[in-house]
């Protein structure tokens, strides 16, 4: 199984090659590479689920010298959603681009976007963390930037600026670590590590630079722009994977790492911040003209409820309850994958087909691509947190924990942010199906509209119906 | 007592401290890339003065492995920043 752990490094940095030597086949060659990693995630996941955590060590070089490959049910997990939304987003993508030159340079940057998300996932210490996390943030801005109008290179050079100095923070966090416990280590960290001066200094940098990659309220700003003004594929994977590999490392360090040195005060904070997110972000996306900003504000409050389960999993005592409130985050964080990507890949369609996303004069969507509308209609069934998708799971556990634990607030702005998400899913298909009678046959192409409607078909049935392994597989960690 | 490794670790944290300054108010687009080098040189010299362990002896590698990484980082990074905001300024010539 640890041969599986290598090609989902290996593959993706070999495809991201092959395609910038072979400009003219770059497209079979990278939804090639793209099923093939997608084989070795699910082979990984079993791997993990049969025989426990998984490590390698590459080239014999033990921890501390080398780099160490590390996969946990919590990695696994992400890792296949990684898989299965990029894929998804490939098929997708080889039909959005259309010329050679733009398909030259999309995909090698595109594989080496995936090559980064997949190292972090399987990254085992602080120093590999911060490579993979530059690597994600180069490759990301360049993508981000393709688009080549005004708007997208200035949000594009936003989003790189933003990233360099959250970058900068983690590694200023870094150095501490090191200078005060001598290694880089997570598991060895995660015994060492203390309450104390230096412990909490490091971790405060280390979040504040995570929670900036992670678009957490009220470091949000730079999310918008940039997502609203990438091309589809790229918003899609930029809304439901990269910000979401910056929230992983908080959720490791907080939980695992740095476990005994978090307060109750601290997680309170990232509470309260998740929330202002949630209100804030539900409500500018009530307020958006355009799809693409009201997927990315809506991006920004779905980050916000993953924030919230973070003061009642420190009030949760270790036991079954925290487990399942544990379980529910991740859970809300792999909905809000499939379903957010699948929401970009449709607005795509919409834009491409209308020439605008103007939410407006959106009348007669419903008629003219009824598959791209339904894909819309579902993701939005996710977005709200509706049963039975993975979200009213995720959301289920988080009105149960903030119900054991007394924290009543929570509950409120849970509540809140949901009604203000149908209104905005309502707002966008009350709109949609408007009637406007086209004269035209339907448009459709299905290797357009397949990959947003699985994705969302995944995200509101599937992960919801058969989403119980999830936390089985959570508890076996490194 | 203030050794050479403290005041190097003093340094860094300062120059840490000045370029997050710039970086932060700084409305100019080129003043803010060049702030976040500033921050970087910063958290490269605290790196170092992590790596010291005595007269005499040899610095650890790993922070100076860090440091390199990070140099390079930075320089790649600092030359998209660049490119891309040379492309934005030629684009706002046009207009």
């Amino acid at each position: 199984m640890t041969d599986a752990m290598i090609g989902l490094v290996a593959l993706p940095l070999a495809g991201a090659l092959a395609t910038l030597l072979l400009p003219r086949s770059a497209t079979a060659v990278a939804i090639g590479t793209g099923l093939a990693i997608t084989v070795a995630a699910g082979l990984l996941l079993f791997g993990v689920a049969t025989q426990g955590a998984l490590h390698y060590e590459i080239g014999g070089w033990s921890a501390g010298l080398g780099i160490a490959l590390r996969a946990d049910g919590l990695s696994a997990l992400l890792l296949l959603m990684t898989a299965l939304v990029m894929l998804a987003a490939s098929v997708y993508a080889s039909a959005y681009f259309s010329t050679v030159s733009e398909r030259a340079r999309f995909w090698p940057l595109w594989l080496l976007l995936w090559t980064s998300l997949n190292a972090l996932l399987l990254s085992g210490d602080l120093f590999n963390l911060y490579v993979t996390l530059e690597l994600l943030g180069l490759s990301a801005v360049a993508l981000a930037s393709l688009g080549g109008k005004r708007a997208a290179v200035a949000a594009a050079l936003r989003y790189l600026l933003v990233g360099l100095l959250g970058s900068m923070m983690f590694l200023a966090g870094v150095g501490l670590i090191y200078a005060g416990y001598g290694t880089l280590d997570l598991a060895q960290l995660a015994l060492a590590i203390g309450a104390g001066p230096v412990a909490w200094t490091a971790l405060a940098l280390m979040t504040a630079g995570l929670l900036l990659k992670t678009a957490l309220f009220p470091l949000h700003f730079w999310l918008p722009p940039a997502h609203a003004s990438a091309s589809a594929p790229v918003s899609a994977v930029l809304s439901a994977l990269v910000v979401k590999a910056a929230f992983y490392l908080v959720l490791r360090l907080w939980l695992d790492v740095f476990a005994n040195v978090v307060t109750p005060a601290a997680a309170d904070l990232l509470g309260v911040l998740g929330a202002g997110a949630v209100l804030w972000g539900s409500w500018r996306a009530l307020q958006a003209e355009r799809l693409k900003l009201l997927a990315a504000w809506s991006t920004v409050a779905q980050l916000g409820y993953l924030f919230l389960f973070f003061p009642l999993l420190l009030a949760l005592p270790p036991g079954p309850a925290r487990e399942l409130a544990a379980g529910g985050l991740v859970m809300l964080a792999l909905t809000h994958g499939f379903a957010k990507a699948s929401l970009f890949l449709a607005i795509g369609i919409i834009q491409q087909r209308c020439g605008h996303d103007t939410i407006r004069e959106l009348d007669g969507t419903a008629q003219r691509l009824p598959a791209t509308t339904f894909a819309i209609a579902l993701a939005g069934v996710a977005l709200i947190g509706l049963p039975p998708s993975g979200a009213f799971l995720g959301k289920w556990q988080l009105l149960a924990g903030a119900v054991a634990t007394g924290q009543w607030v929570w509950l409120v702005v849970t509540a809140i942010g949901s009604l203000l998400a149908a209104a905005y899913i309502v707002r966008v298909l009350g709109h949609a199906f408007g009637h406007r009678p086209y004269p035209n046959l339907p448009v459709s192409v299905a290797r357009e509209e397949w990959p947003a409607l699985l994705l969302a078909a995944m995200a509101a049935l599937v992960l919801g119906l058969a989403g119980a392994p999830v936390w089985g597989l959570l508890e076996i960690g490194t | 007592m203030l050794t050479t490794q403290v005041l190097y670790a003093l340094a860094g944290c300062v120059i840490v401290a000045l370029g997050l300054r710039g970086a932060l108010l700084h409305a100019s687009l080129l003043q803010r890339i060049v702030a976040i080098n500033v921050m970087g040189a910063g958290v490269f010299l605290l790196l170092i003065a992590v790596a010291y362990r005595g007269p005499g002896l040899a610095p650890d590698p790993v922070p100076h492995a860090l440091v390199l990484t990070g140099i390079v980082v930075a320089v790649s990074a600092t030359a998209l920043a660049l490119a891309l905001a040379r492309r934005l300024h030629a684009e706002q010539g046009d207009d």
